[in-house]
């Protein structure tokens, strides 16, 4: 069987050591320093080109099916929306990096025959893990492209079996105040939450993420579970899970609750459809100078366009 | 001795006015800046630009409290470094950001609410830059001050600008809206302490308790 994206399992021996993993990382943190002098020089992200020589290579290779280069570690890492921990992307990376990620048990229940709870170490033993190389599209208007290794969620609902009544999936973040500073802030309806239909969710693209470049996923992006689902912008893929819940409604998520004309429900990568902030019709590649058209479901149009048939999207953004 | 020919407050200005440049090119030269740098160097000019411009708003309050005047000659100084940062800003978002496409950037500014009160606000402060020199102010008279007295139309332009930049709702107090809540509350308390009769008050309360030296201090000219 082909895949429209790529997708592999993932064997151990083929995962870079981690010594090796950080030596590689400094190196592109001096080469980094370099290519900075450089772009002043010529306005161009030299730094980025040094950079991905260096960087660990995924396991399927280092492109997405449509040929475009994945984004680096470096990068990967060091640019994250995390409200969480500060809306300040860059300074995600250290704020997190004593978040506390085991013991880690994800609760899975609602409209279920079998509601369960696993520990995180259950999760990566019981379901294939594969490497899958994504575009992420944030509604912000610059994109990523990112090697994940997870599984997907489809293999979990499975094992709890959804009753008929199960018609969403609603997904809630960890709320830990403590560890998580943004959570103090008393503007965001906390816990994060998000949610899906049930035949989104089902769907063989979405893909619950535990791993990152072959490595175990790292606090910043979400560790140890989150979810991803590439044809829609980024803030549907919620990070951190505790809870996923299986309803008959259609859940709350957080940016609807806060800003309904801005962030709908389905929010699938849609150049056609504008938002009163940005502009969705061009988006920056992170790497890259010059803007690039953005696709309709971000690429993946031909997977998961007919889950919308019968739906105006213009309405249902 | 020859005298220093700056005054602290000048030397303070000059710092920080030129601080935002400086500090982007060592970001740029230490590599210290963010994988979206361009959206960096727009969020960057964009807020010294804001600081800026807010700060000139200070002036006459500070003369209104203080009986100091002058923070009154620097406003212009204050002014024209806003208009040059604003300036690199509008620049990167035209060239960098949007490689000079004209209809794309077109159809942008006139889609989005906070792009065209930015645009505005930068056409607005264009005239004012112009007209800030002494020439201009005489050959003006009287409608120098009426031209320049924009600035309280172009202020609170450029925070809503800022606002709607953010991802937040500041009607709900939801989401992204800490940052623009503070500058719009200076702002708003800056445009208040202006209002005629609030001035005045605030003049005679602080000529009472603040200034005893308020008799050898010849009152300037005021806006």
């Amino acid at each position: 069987m082909t895949h429209p994206f790529k997708s592999v399992p993932v064997r151990s021996y083929e995962i870079t050591p981690k010594d090796v993993y950080l030596s590689r990382r400094d190196f592109m943190k001096a080469a980094s320093v370099v290519g900075g002098a450089a772009l002043l020089a010529a306005c161009a992200p030299s730094a980025e080109e040094a950079a991905q020589n260096a960087a660990p290579a995924p396991v399927s290779g280092a492109t997405d099916e449509l040929g475009d280069a994945v984004n680096t570690y470096e990068d990967i890492t060091n640019y994250n929306n995390y409200y969480e921990f500060t809306t300040d992307k860059q300074g995600v990376a250290g704020l997190a990096q004593d978040f506390n990620t085991s013991p880690w048990t994800l609760e899975v229940s609602g409209l279920v025959n079998k509601p369960q709870t696993f520990g995180i170490e259950d999760l990566t033993k019981k379901f294939t893990q594969e490497e899958r190389i994504y575009r992420l599209r944030c509604v912000e208007a610059w994109s990523m492209v990112i090697p994940w290794t997870g599984f997907t969620l489809a293999s979990l609902l499975k094992e709890v079996e959804p009753t008929s009544d199960a018609k969403y999936v609603r997904f809630e973040t960890v709320y830990r105040p403590e560890e998580m500073p943004g959570q103090k802030s008393p503007f965001y309806p906390w816990p994060y939450q998000e949610g899906l239909r049930l035949d989104e969710a089902m769907h063989d693209l979405t893909l619950l993420a535990t791993g990152l470049y072959g490595e175990p996923n790292v606090t910043q992006n979400g560790a140890p579970i989150r979810l991803v689902v590439p044809w829609k912008y980024g803030f549907k893929s919620i990070k951190s899970i505790v809870k996923i819940e299986l309803t008959s409604e259609q859940p709350e998520t957080m940016w609807e609750t806060i800003a309904p004309n801005e962030y709908g429900f389905y929010a699938n990568v849609n150049p056609d459809v504008d938002h009163p902030r940005w502009s969705q019709a061009s988006e920056r590649r992170i790497g890259e100078l010059n803007r690039r058209p953005t696709i309709a479901f971000n690429g993946y149009g031909e997977q998961v366009a007919s889950l919308y048939e019968d739906m105006n999207l213009q309405v249902n953004y | 001795m020859k005298k220093f020919p700056y005054t602290p407050l000048q030397i303070a200005i000059i710092i920080y006015a030129w601080s935002g440049i400086v500090l982007l090119i060592f970001d740029l030269l230490t590599g210290n800046i963010s994988p979206n740098p361009i959206q960096d160097l727009e969020q960057r000019t964009g807020r010294h630009a804001i600081t800026l411009l807010v700060l000139s708003l200070l002036c006459t309050p500070i003369h209104t409290i203080f009986k100091w005047s002058e923070p009154l000659k620097r406003r212009r100084a204050l002014g024209l470094y806003a208009l040059l940062y604003a300036t690199i800003h509008v620049i990167i978002y035209m060239d960098l950001d949007y490689g000079l496409a004209w209809s794309s950037i077109y159809e942008n500014i006139l889609e989005k609410p906070r792009l065209i009160v930015g645009a505005f606000a930068f056409l607005l402060m264009i005239p004012l830059g112009i007209t800030s020199f002494d020439i201009w102010k005489k050959r003006l008279g009287k409608n120098w001050k009426r031209l320049h007295q924009l600035v309280y139309l172009i202020v609170p332009l450029v925070v809503l600008h800022y606002v709607w930049s953010k991802k937040g709702d500041l009607l709900s107090l939801q989401g992204e809206v800490l940052k623009p809540m503070i500058y719009g509350l200076i702002v708003v308390i800056f445009l208040i302490f202006r209002i005629p009769p609030i001035k005045k008050a605030i003049a005679s309360f602080s000529s009472r308790y603040l200034s005893p030296r308020k008799k050898q201090d010849p009152q300037p000219e005021q806006s």
